[in-house]
């Protein structure tokens, strides 16, 4: 076994990466639970494509860390058959955009097993891919489906945005009893952060209020919630108190924090880095405005990715996503 | 004339009638007395057809609904690899899967009441014919997306090999399943990490309506198969006994930890693709060749020969399994149907636990 792999994740540490966290969460599932397993593409030798599963072979073996063929719907397919026979495999994809080779065993079978049966069987998989833009990875590297996948029933969809929620994002995914998608931005990766020692699990069916405030909620997720952050940190300046939500969990959505938070602020601004047409921020619009509406004192805005395939060039990739000046300005509209 | 596999199949023009498997049986490699066993096989392949030609009589009288894929003329391949399972294997299948239900032991009156869309069902209502599922049998569907169980099964053998159980997990899917990338991929993962899967191919020669030349280069599908490293052979899949001896050789070597195996086998359906098709795209001559093959007509015309078959059995053996067809209607339609307000049960297992 390596140590040189093991990462600085002990609370006495300063600081710890989102990479770092996500391998942690993943060490402590493997070490915890003898049913479960990593599988997918590049995970072993590689030491995974983005390195969150470096070391991991070294220290579990290749059979629980299984570097499999470039076949999504094979692998994926045969996680969803290992999770049915009382396994618990965790399951890499490379990225979002290569989780389409695998759609059919995610929808067909992962998500409809349970109802098609009749309740007889169930599917305990954890499925983890990269998603978003960013990176100058062009346009299929760069996307984000997540509001796809929430779209269907009996998948539960995740995206953690702080090294606390990607340190323990995997347990808490491990006891749901249906498949889970854990949507891992790329931008993140390299992002360092506190662990919080008070933290010890993840609360999947809460969004998480990540700063308070009182004039606008903004809604946010995966990536987009630090530029969220940021945005609220210069609208602070402004003398614009801004209270900005983390969604955490995708599917189901946590609408009681978010329209609660309306109620109080009046004003809503919508960040999602999916396109925004039949984007989930046209789902959380739709329920504040059915739950909402009379509280509401502006239209609220959305910040999405701009309807193009995400361009390379950087100028191009920049104007294309979310950014915290839009929702900047954004909040003004609403709050002015 | 346009008949069987040879001559659909390239460079096969010597075949009139199915092509014989390699080293096809001529004994049943059975503990059972050969009488007592082919009796048995008898009643299983005759409980599928007459369980079907019921289905389709009630599909006519709008009492059952949906697609409905006939199994009629493919009932000894489901009936024949059963004998070589037993309680601890899976069984993944398709969309073509009443048989393969009713082989591995679904009672019929819960296979029936599903296609009723009962309570009672086996699948409780969800599935319909398409989905048939039994988890206590590990009878894992009813899989209607073409291919889309071969991964399941290679999962589902995973799971057993990491547990060293010695298990076997049996796939059944078409020869159109065999154009799917989901196939190949599955293949290749099974033989590259040595799954004990049992992959059995029902090559019926159409994949709904497309014939098999038509949709495969090179139909030679064993052949292919074995190019994935894995044991391979075609098999006469209108002869429940060679379909059985072949069953018997792959799962043993299977479960001796071999890795995977598949069989082609080669049989036919009689009927339609599903109720809805009108079947235009084959012959009725070449229906009726095949029909010459019928493996249950086969079994008893070879058990009269041997003497082990009467009229009076056979009428026996019919009007029992004529019964038992009747008791599963006949609990059907007086079983229950769902209350709407339990529409968003079994969505998720958390539900399960509280539901609101």
């Amino acid at each position: 076994m390596s140590t040189r792999t093991r990462p600085r994740a002990h609370p006495d540490d300063a600081t710890t990466t989102y990479r770092e966290a996500l391998r942690e969460g993943l060490r402590e599932a493997l070490t915890s639970d003898d049913r479960v397993f990593l599988m997918g593409e590049d995970v072993g030798r590689y030491g995974g494509c983005f390195g969150v599963s470096l070391g991991l072979l070294e220290e579990f073996g290749p059979e629980r860390v299984r570097d499999t063929p470039l076949s999504e719907s094979a692998f994926v397919g045969a996680g969803i058959g290992a999770a049915l026979a009382g396994m618990r495999p965790v399951v890499e994809i490379m990225t979002v955009n290569f989780s389409l080779l695998a759609l059919d065993q995610i929808l067909n079978n992962a998500a409809t097993l349970r109802h098609m049966s009749g309740g007889q069987l169930g599917v305990p998989l954890v499925i983890r891919m990269t998603t978003g833009a960013g990176r100058q990875l062009a346009a299929q590297h760069s996307h984000s489906l997540e509001g796809w996948y929430a779209h269907i029933p009996g998948l539960r969809v995740l995206a953690p945005a702080t090294v606390d929620d990607a340190r323990h994002v995997l347990a808490a995914a491990l006891a749901d009893p249906d498949p889970v998608l854990l949507f891992e931005h790329g931008s993140l990766y390299n992002a360092a952060g506190m662990l919080d020692p008070a933290v010890h699990d993840v609360d999947l069916d809460s969004a998480a209020v990540r700063r308070e405030g009182a004039d606008v909620t903004v809604v946010a997720y995966g990536g987009c919630v630090s530029k969220a952050l940021e945005a609220a940190e210069a609208l602070a300046e402004e003398g614009i108190s801004a209270e900005v939500i983390d969604l955490r969990t995708l599917r189901p959505l946590d609408d009681a924090t978010v329209v609660g938070s309306v109620r109080r602020t009046h004003r809503a601004v919508l960040v999602d880095e999916g396109w925004r047409s039949g984007s989930l921020s046209a789902e959380i619009e739709s329920r504040i405005c059915e739950q909402a509406f009379f509280d509401l004192d502006a239209p609220v805005e959305r910040v999405c990715s701009a309807e193009v395939p995400i361009p390379y060039a950087r100028r191009l990739e920049e104007a294309a996503l979310p950014q915290p000046a839009g929702i900047v300005a954004a909040a003004r509209r609403v709050v002015s | 004339m346009a008949t069987a596999h040879g001559d659909t199949s390239a460079g096969t023009p010597q075949a009139k009638g199915p092509r014989r498997a390699r080293g096809t049986a001529t004994a049943t490699p059975s503990r059972t007395p050969a009488s007592a066993h082919d009796l048995d096989l008898l009643r299983q392949m005759l409980l599928i057809r007459r369980f079907e030609e019921r289905c389709v009589e009630l599909y006519s009288a709008a009492a059952i609904r949906g697609f409905v894929h006939l199994y009629i003329g493919e009932e000894a391949v489901a009936v024949g690899v059963h004998q070589a399972l037993d309680e601890r294997d899976a069984v993944v299948s398709t969309y073509r899967e009443h048989g393969h239900a009713l082989a591995r032991g679904v009672p019929p009156e819960a296979v029936m009441a599903e296609m009723y869309g009962k309570t009672t069902g086996c699948s409780h209502g969800r599935g319909g014919s398409m989905h048939l599922f039994d988890a206590a049998r590990r009878f894992y569907g009813g899989n209607a997306i073409v291919g889309g169980g071969l991964p399941l099964a290679a999962g589902l053998a995973l799971a057993d090999r990491m547990r060293g159980e010695s298990r076997v997990t049996c796939c059944f899917f078409g020869d159109g399943a065999f154009a799917e990338g989901e196939f190949h991929e599955t293949a290749n993962l099974a033989a590259l990490w040595g799954l004990p899967v049992l992959f059995v191919c029902e090559n019926n020669l159409y994949a709904m309506g497309t014939a098999l030349v038509r949709e495969h280069a090179q139909t030679d599908l064993a052949m292919r198969a074995a190019s994935y490293g894995m044991a391979a052979w075609a098999v006469d899949g209108m002869d429940v006994h060679a379909v059985e001896k072949a069953a018997r050789g792959a799962v043993e070597s299977v479960r001796a930890g071999n890795g995977p195996h598949f069989l082609e086998m080669r049989t036919y359906r009689f009927r339609a693709h599903s109720m809805y098709d009108p079947d235009r795209y084959r012959s009725k001559g070449e229906i009726e060749e095949w029909k010459r093959h019928d493996p249950v007509t086969g079994l008893a015309d070879g058990m009269r020969a041997s003497g082990l078959l009467d009229d009076a059995a056979m009428e026996a053996l019919d009007h029992a399994v004529m019964e038992e067809i009747d008791r599963a209607v006949q609990t059907a339609e007086g079983a229950p149907e769902e209350a709407a307000e339990d529409l968003l049960l079994h969505v998720t297992g958390r539900h399960e636990e509280a539901p609101s």
